[in-house]
């Protein structure tokens, strides 16, 4: 058991994976200008990323590794989550109107995020097994989800103060993020 | 097409529409792999192969693709091309495969990739998509070289894998940890910005 509590506290904080290990960096900045989006995407990241680890790390076991086709996981992977990414769209739209209206346009734009992508390979990489894989599959996208509501505050912020011209927009928040980043790291002396 | 927008279509990767400087695309590689100069300019070129494969096979079969299904289309060519960038790398650079690690089969969702695609292959013909995605793909290597190269030459002393500066220099290992990589592409941006506002 302590072993998938550290393992979660390592996903989330001491490897973040926005911060610390640079995936789903696009979104991170493209959608944290303002709080509503920033919660809209860390949501249905949570959402698809989750459902996209179980899903791969499946096919990956059942199908990929016994058959010897580890190859073409590249391109197995990324249909695999493009499809999903449809499906949720097409389910939500149907089931729960409500939440599909607030995670709006975030959901396609899901299947170009590197983070899903990225935490269904580490978990192959790592040769997880099904638990391991469970937890680390809600405790990435739990930590895109901490380090992108956390940023979208400092923006906002930011917003009101006086940036020099040359440094608006997009340089002041790589900036910001170095330091967020630079606060992350102090974690890693936890495990 | 005639010849000179042709070199307009390269060179504006180059320079007016630099990525990710310009286009603030496929930022996740460009922070990962710049801790030197040599998995920068890999990653730079394995990208460049990518791009410019996808960009010719996308204009080629831009009036075959229905325009409904044209995204997963996309990005089933760019998945092709990306195994054959893994498995070459594989064969032929296997040191430079370990460095790089999840980023060579994250080229697939590359946002520079899908984004030329998208905006440039499918409306252009053949000629003009090649000759964009050398000139991205060049811009972006340059960018990544460029970036790789400060945060080596600070970082670690090194560059390229030569020392540098004398036995006294105290590595600034900030620059090659996470957050230097942020803080080093933001105030680049911010001096681009400058150079470009004339």
């Amino acid at each position: 058991m302590g072993d998938y509590i550290l393992l979660a506290i390592s996903a989330i904080l001491v490897n973040n994976i926005l911060l610390i290990q640079y995936l789903g960096n696009c979104p991170f900045l493209g959608t944290s200008k303002k709080m509503d989006t920033a919660v809209g995407m860390a949501m249905a990241v949570v959402f698809v990323l989750t459902m996209a680890g179980i899903v791969t790390w499946i096919l990956e076991t059942v199908f990929l590794k016994p058959l010897g086709l580890e190859y073409i996981r590249t391109i197995v992977f990324i249909l695999v989550i493009a499809a999903l990414v449809q499906f949720v769209e097409l389910f939500l739209k149907k089931s729960i109107p409500a939440l599909y209206a607030g995670l709006g346009i975030f959901l396609p734009l899901i299947t170009t995020n590197c983070a899903v992508m990225g935490v269904c390979l580490i978990n192959i990489k790592e040769e997880y097994n099904f638990l391991e894989m469970l937890v680390s599959s809600l405790a990435y996208p739990a930590g895109f989800g901490l380090a992108l509501i956390l940023f979208a505050g400092i923006r906002e912020r930011i917003i009101i103060g006086r940036v020099p011209t040359a440094m608006q927009d997009t340089a002041i928040g790589l900036v910001t993020a170095g330091f967020m980043s630079l606060s992350f790291l102090g974690f890693k002396g936890m495990i | 097409m005639s010849e000179t927008s042709l070199v307009q279509e390269f060179t504006k990767g180059l320079w007016e529409e630099i990525p990710p400087f310009r286009l603030v695309l496929g930022l996740c590689p460009t922070l990962a792999v710049t801790k030197s100069v040599e998995t920068g300019i890999g990653m730079g070129l394995a990208l460049t192969f990518v791009l410019v494969c996808s960009n010719i096979l996308v204009s080629a079969l831009r009036k075959i693709i229905p325009s409904k299904v044209r995204i997963a289309c996309f990005i089933v060519i760019i998945a092709t091309f990306v195994v054959v960038v893994e498995l070459s790398m594989q064969a032929f650079a296997y040191p430079l495969f370990l460095k790089l690690g999840i980023f060579i089969p994250l080229i697939v969702v590359n946002c520079i990739v899908l984004g030329r695609a998208e905006a440039f292959a499918s409306k252009n013909g053949v000629g003009a998509s090649i000759a964009d995605g050398l000139g991205m793909g060049l811009g972006f290597t340059i960018s990544l070289s460029v970036l790789g190269s400060i945060r080596e030459i600070f970082g670690a002393g090194m560059w390229y894998g030569k020392e540098v500066f004398g036995a006294s220099f105290q590595p600034f290992t900030f620059m090659v940890e996470a957050p230097g990589a942020f803080v080093c592409l933001g105030l680049l941006l911010a001096i681009m910005n400058l150079a470009g506002k004339k």
